[in-house]
Protein backbone atom coordinates (compact mmCIF):
# COMPACT_ATOMS: atom_id res chain seq x y z
CA UNK A 1 0.00 0.00 0.00
CA UNK A 2 1.48 3.43 -0.93
CA UNK A 3 1.08 5.16 2.14
CA UNK A 4 2.02 8.49 1.94
CA UNK A 5 -0.13 8.57 -1.39
CA UNK A 6 -3.19 7.59 0.70
CA UNK A 7 -2.16 10.37 3.53
CA UNK A 8 -2.72 12.92 0.62
CA UNK A 9 -6.10 11.55 -0.35
CA UNK A 10 -7.49 11.49 3.15
CA UNK A 11 -6.26 15.17 3.92
CA UNK A 12 -7.55 16.29 0.50
CA UNK A 13 -11.08 14.32 1.56
CA UNK A 14 -10.62 15.49 4.69
CA UNK A 15 -12.44 18.79 3.96
CA UNK A 16 -16.26 18.82 3.07
CA UNK A 17 -15.97 21.52 0.47
CA UNK A 18 -13.31 19.85 -1.38
CA UNK A 19 -15.93 16.44 -1.12
CA UNK A 20 -18.61 18.46 -2.29
CA UNK A 21 -16.24 19.64 -5.23
CA UNK A 22 -15.48 15.95 -6.16
CA UNK A 23 -19.29 15.22 -5.89
CA UNK A 24 -20.00 17.69 -8.46
CA UNK A 25 -16.81 16.59 -10.66
CA UNK A 26 -18.50 13.10 -10.59
CA UNK A 27 -20.90 14.32 -12.89
CA UNK A 28 -18.70 15.63 -15.20
CA UNK A 29 -15.98 18.16 -15.86
CA UNK A 30 -16.18 21.82 -14.97
CA UNK A 31 -14.73 24.63 -15.09
CA UNK A 32 -13.49 27.11 -12.30
CA UNK A 33 -16.35 29.34 -13.47
CA UNK A 34 -18.43 26.43 -13.79
CA UNK A 35 -17.79 25.02 -10.05
CA UNK A 36 -18.05 28.58 -8.61
CA UNK A 37 -21.99 28.58 -9.68
CA UNK A 38 -24.03 25.88 -8.07
CA UNK A 39 -21.20 26.40 -5.02
CA UNK A 40 -21.90 29.82 -4.82
CA UNK A 41 -18.07 30.18 -4.18
CA UNK A 42 -15.51 32.94 -4.82
CA UNK A 43 -13.27 31.90 -7.65
CA UNK A 44 -10.18 31.87 -5.15
CA UNK A 45 -11.75 30.00 -2.94
CA UNK A 46 -12.85 27.33 -5.44
CA UNK A 47 -9.29 27.62 -6.80
CA UNK A 48 -7.62 27.27 -3.78
CA UNK A 49 -9.89 23.65 -2.52
CA UNK A 50 -8.65 22.54 -6.31
CA UNK A 51 -5.13 22.98 -5.98
CA UNK A 52 -5.25 20.67 -2.90
CA UNK A 53 -7.43 18.69 -5.03
CA UNK A 54 -5.07 18.46 -7.84
CA UNK A 55 -2.12 17.76 -5.33
CA UNK A 56 -3.26 14.97 -4.03
CA UNK A 57 -3.92 13.27 -7.85
CA UNK A 58 -7.80 13.76 -7.19
CA UNK A 59 -8.27 15.51 -9.86
CA UNK A 60 -6.37 16.79 -13.20
CA UNK A 61 -6.86 20.09 -15.45
CA UNK A 62 -7.19 20.41 -19.24
CA UNK A 63 -4.91 21.79 -21.13
CA UNK A 64 -7.34 24.65 -22.30
CA UNK A 65 -5.45 28.15 -20.81
CA UNK A 66 -9.22 29.85 -21.13
CA UNK A 67 -11.09 26.92 -19.68
CA UNK A 68 -8.75 24.54 -17.70
CA UNK A 69 -11.61 22.32 -16.84
CA UNK A 70 -11.25 20.02 -13.91
CA UNK A 71 -12.44 16.51 -14.04
CA UNK A 72 -12.37 13.68 -11.26
CA UNK A 73 -9.19 11.07 -11.36
CA UNK A 74 -11.26 7.92 -10.09
CA UNK A 75 -8.18 5.83 -9.24
CA UNK A 76 -7.01 7.82 -6.21
CA UNK A 77 -10.18 7.68 -4.56
CA UNK A 78 -11.04 4.04 -5.39
CA UNK A 79 -8.11 3.11 -3.46
CA UNK A 80 -8.83 4.57 -0.36
CA UNK A 81 -12.47 3.77 -0.59
CA UNK A 82 -11.38 0.08 -1.27
CA UNK A 83 -9.07 0.01 1.76
CA UNK A 84 -11.83 1.53 4.07
CA UNK A 85 -14.25 -0.90 2.48
CA UNK A 86 -11.73 -3.37 3.48
CA UNK A 87 -11.94 -2.54 6.87
CA UNK A 88 -15.28 -2.75 7.01
CA UNK A 89 -15.39 -5.79 5.24
CA UNK A 90 -13.09 -7.14 8.15
CA UNK A 91 -14.83 -6.77 10.55
CA UNK A 92 -18.10 -8.37 9.61
CA UNK A 93 -16.36 -11.41 8.54
CA UNK A 94 -14.92 -11.00 12.22
CA UNK A 95 -18.22 -10.89 13.93
CA UNK A 96 -19.57 -13.42 11.66
CA UNK A 97 -17.01 -16.10 12.23
CA UNK A 98 -17.50 -14.69 16.42
CA UNK A 99 -21.16 -15.79 15.88
CA UNK A 100 -20.44 -19.26 14.63
CA UNK A 101 -17.47 -19.84 17.48
CA UNK A 102 -20.20 -18.34 20.30
CA UNK A 103 -22.68 -20.78 18.94
CA UNK A 104 -20.19 -23.98 19.11
CA UNK A 105 -19.16 -22.48 22.44
CA UNK A 106 -23.09 -22.31 24.05
CA UNK A 107 -23.43 -25.90 23.14
CA UNK A 108 -20.13 -26.85 24.69
CA UNK A 109 -21.58 -25.21 27.96
CA UNK A 110 -24.83 -26.89 27.62
CA UNK A 111 -22.88 -30.07 27.17
CA UNK A 112 -20.75 -30.19 30.00
CA UNK A 113 -24.02 -28.41 32.55
CA UNK A 114 -25.71 -31.32 31.78
CA UNK A 115 -23.07 -34.08 33.08
CA UNK A 116 -21.38 -31.47 35.66
CA UNK A 117 -23.83 -29.16 36.72
CA UNK A 118 -22.44 -26.05 38.42
CA UNK A 119 -19.54 -26.24 36.22
CA UNK A 120 -18.15 -22.76 35.03
CA UNK A 121 -16.39 -23.13 31.56
CA UNK B 1 -24.57 -18.55 7.99
CA UNK B 2 -26.31 -18.13 10.26
CA UNK B 3 -26.21 -14.10 11.95
CA UNK B 4 -27.20 -13.01 14.42
CA UNK B 5 -26.69 -9.14 13.68
CA UNK B 6 -25.83 -6.32 11.81
CA UNK B 7 -22.98 -4.43 12.41
CA UNK B 8 -23.59 -0.56 13.08
CA UNK B 9 -20.86 1.95 13.00
CA UNK B 10 -21.81 5.37 14.93
CA UNK B 11 -19.76 8.54 15.37
CA UNK B 12 -20.69 8.98 19.37
CA UNK B 13 -18.29 12.51 19.79
CA UNK B 14 -15.44 14.08 17.53
CA UNK B 15 -12.95 11.80 18.26
CA UNK B 16 -14.91 8.28 18.35
CA UNK B 17 -15.95 5.76 16.19
CA UNK B 18 -18.56 3.35 17.48
CA UNK B 19 -18.85 -0.38 16.16
CA UNK B 20 -22.36 -2.31 17.64
CA UNK B 21 -23.05 -5.66 17.11
CA UNK B 22 -25.72 -7.96 18.73
CA UNK B 23 -24.31 -11.82 19.37
CA UNK B 24 -26.79 -14.72 20.43
CA UNK B 25 -25.21 -15.86 23.82
CA UNK B 26 -24.56 -14.38 27.07
CA UNK B 27 -21.96 -11.92 27.37
CA UNK B 28 -19.29 -13.99 29.73
CA UNK B 29 -18.59 -16.26 26.64
CA UNK B 30 -18.49 -13.38 24.21
CA UNK B 31 -15.50 -11.88 26.96
CA UNK B 32 -14.07 -15.12 26.74
CA UNK B 33 -14.06 -15.21 23.13
CA UNK B 34 -12.57 -11.79 23.83
CA UNK B 35 -9.55 -12.51 25.76
CA UNK B 36 -8.24 -15.73 24.94
CA UNK B 37 -5.34 -16.25 22.76
CA UNK B 38 -6.88 -19.84 21.41
CA UNK B 39 -10.28 -18.69 20.96
CA UNK B 40 -9.43 -15.19 19.12
CA UNK B 41 -7.67 -17.49 16.80
CA UNK B 42 -10.80 -18.59 15.52
CA UNK B 43 -12.26 -15.82 14.89
CA UNK B 44 -9.89 -12.74 14.54
CA UNK B 45 -9.02 -13.10 11.10
CA UNK B 46 -6.91 -10.96 8.63
CA UNK B 47 -8.39 -9.74 5.54
CA UNK B 48 -9.01 -12.42 2.79
CA UNK B 49 -5.93 -14.26 2.11
CA UNK B 50 -4.42 -13.32 5.15
CA UNK B 51 -4.13 -15.84 7.90
CA UNK B 52 -3.10 -14.97 12.24
CA UNK B 53 -0.16 -16.17 12.75
CA UNK B 54 0.47 -14.67 16.16
CA UNK B 55 -2.24 -14.19 18.64
CA UNK B 56 -0.75 -13.31 22.49
CA UNK B 57 -2.90 -11.68 24.91
CA UNK B 58 -2.27 -11.35 28.32
CA UNK B 59 -5.51 -10.29 29.52
CA UNK B 60 -5.30 -8.24 32.75
CA UNK B 61 -4.52 -4.53 33.80
CA UNK B 62 -1.35 -4.19 32.30
CA UNK B 63 -0.93 -7.09 30.23
CA UNK B 64 0.41 -6.72 26.61
CA UNK B 65 -1.58 -8.12 23.41
CA UNK B 66 -0.20 -8.41 19.93
CA UNK B 67 -1.47 -9.92 16.64
CA UNK B 68 0.64 -10.54 13.35
CA UNK B 69 -1.24 -11.19 9.94
CA UNK B 70 0.57 -12.45 7.56
CA UNK B 71 0.67 -13.83 3.69
CA UNK B 72 2.05 -16.04 1.66
CA UNK B 73 3.89 -13.45 -0.63
CA UNK B 74 5.57 -12.69 2.39
CA UNK B 75 3.80 -9.51 3.35
CA UNK B 76 3.28 -9.08 7.23
CA UNK B 77 0.63 -7.12 8.94
CA UNK B 78 0.98 -6.34 12.98
CA UNK B 79 -0.88 -4.35 15.64
CA UNK B 80 -0.69 -4.57 19.57
CA UNK B 81 -0.85 -2.42 22.84
CA UNK B 82 -1.34 -2.55 26.23
CA UNK B 83 -4.34 -3.63 28.31
CA UNK B 84 -5.79 -1.12 30.76
CA UNK B 85 -8.93 -2.59 32.06
CA UNK B 86 -9.87 -6.05 31.56
CA UNK B 87 -13.22 -6.82 33.47
CA UNK B 88 -14.87 -9.97 33.12
CA UNK B 89 -17.33 -10.50 31.70
CA UNK B 90 -18.23 -6.51 30.32
CA UNK B 91 -15.56 -4.58 29.69
CA UNK B 92 -12.10 -4.70 27.46
CA UNK B 93 -9.84 -1.42 27.25
CA UNK B 94 -6.66 -1.32 25.65
CA UNK B 95 -4.60 0.60 23.76
CA UNK B 96 -3.83 -0.12 19.98
CA UNK B 97 -0.87 0.68 17.42
CA UNK B 98 -0.46 -0.70 14.09
CA UNK B 99 3.04 -1.64 12.76
CA UNK B 100 2.16 0.29 9.67
CA UNK B 101 0.04 3.23 11.02
CA UNK B 102 -2.76 4.07 8.64
CA UNK B 103 -3.51 6.95 11.30
CA UNK B 104 -0.89 9.08 13.68
CA UNK B 105 -0.36 8.32 17.26
CA UNK B 106 -2.19 5.94 18.63
CA UNK B 107 -6.20 4.76 19.32
CA UNK B 108 -7.89 3.50 22.51
CA UNK B 109 -10.59 0.66 21.90
CA UNK B 110 -12.69 0.00 24.62
CA UNK B 111 -15.42 -2.88 24.58
CA UNK B 112 -18.56 -3.02 27.00
CA UNK B 113 -20.61 -5.74 26.44
CA UNK B 114 -24.12 -5.80 28.05
CA UNK B 115 -26.40 -8.84 28.40
CA UNK B 116 -30.10 -8.83 27.93
CA UNK B 117 -32.27 -12.27 27.23
CA UNK B 118 -29.38 -14.35 26.70
CA UNK B 119 -28.23 -12.00 24.05
CA UNK B 120 -24.89 -10.19 24.05
CA UNK B 121 -24.64 -6.17 22.86
CA UNK B 122 -20.81 -5.29 21.87
CA UNK B 123 -20.10 -2.09 21.61
CA UNK B 124 -16.52 -1.34 20.36
CA UNK B 125 -15.60 1.86 20.42
CA UNK B 126 -12.47 3.18 18.86
CA UNK B 127 -10.87 7.05 20.28
CA UNK B 128 -8.29 8.34 18.19
CA UNK B 129 -5.97 11.52 19.45
CA UNK B 130 -7.95 13.84 17.29
CA UNK B 131 -11.18 15.00 15.39
CA UNK B 132 -8.64 15.55 12.46
CA UNK B 133 -6.99 11.48 12.61
CA UNK B 134 -10.62 10.58 12.71
CA UNK B 135 -12.21 12.42 10.29
CA UNK B 136 -9.12 11.12 8.10
CA UNK B 137 -10.50 7.85 8.31
CA UNK B 138 -14.12 8.70 8.39
CA UNK B 139 -15.23 11.98 7.03
CA UNK B 140 -14.37 10.53 3.31
CA UNK B 141 -17.35 10.00 0.36
CA UNK B 142 -16.95 6.34 1.21
CA UNK B 143 -17.49 6.43 4.71
CA UNK B 144 -19.34 9.38 5.82
CA UNK B 145 -21.83 6.98 7.94
CA UNK B 146 -19.30 4.68 7.00
CA UNK B 147 -22.20 3.12 4.55
CA UNK B 148 -22.29 5.97 1.96
CA UNK B 149 -19.94 4.70 -1.40
CA UNK B 150 -18.20 6.29 -3.83
CA UNK B 151 -21.16 5.64 -6.07
CA UNK B 152 -23.32 7.78 -3.86
CA UNK B 153 -21.16 10.98 -4.24
CA UNK B 154 -24.04 12.83 -5.86
CA UNK B 155 -26.47 11.97 -3.66
CA UNK B 156 -24.55 13.12 -0.95
CA UNK B 157 -24.02 16.48 -2.53
CA UNK B 158 -27.16 17.27 -2.00
CA UNK B 159 -27.16 16.49 1.47
CA UNK B 160 -27.11 18.90 4.56
CA UNK B 161 -23.67 18.38 5.30
CA UNK B 162 -22.63 19.52 1.71
CA UNK B 163 -24.85 22.85 1.89
CA UNK B 164 -23.35 23.62 5.41
CA UNK B 165 -19.78 23.56 3.95
CA UNK B 166 -20.99 25.92 1.14
CA UNK B 167 -23.30 28.39 3.21
CA UNK B 168 -19.52 28.78 5.31
CA UNK B 169 -17.90 29.58 2.23
CA UNK B 170 -20.50 31.64 0.81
Amino acid sequence: MPSTHLDSTFAALADPTRRAILARLALGEASVAELGEPFAMSQPAISKHLKVLELAGLISRGRDAQRRPCRIEAAPLAEANAWLERYRQLWEQRFDALDALLADMKAAEKTARKSRPRRKS
Amino acid sequence: MHRSGTLQVTLPSDREILMTRVFDAPRHLVFEALTRAELLRRWFGGPPGWRLDVCEIDARAGGKYRYVWARDNGEVMGMGGTILECVAPERLVATETFDQAWYEGQGVSSIVLSEENGKTTLRLTVQYDSKEVRDHVLSFPATTGVEMGYDRLAEWLAGDEAREALAELA
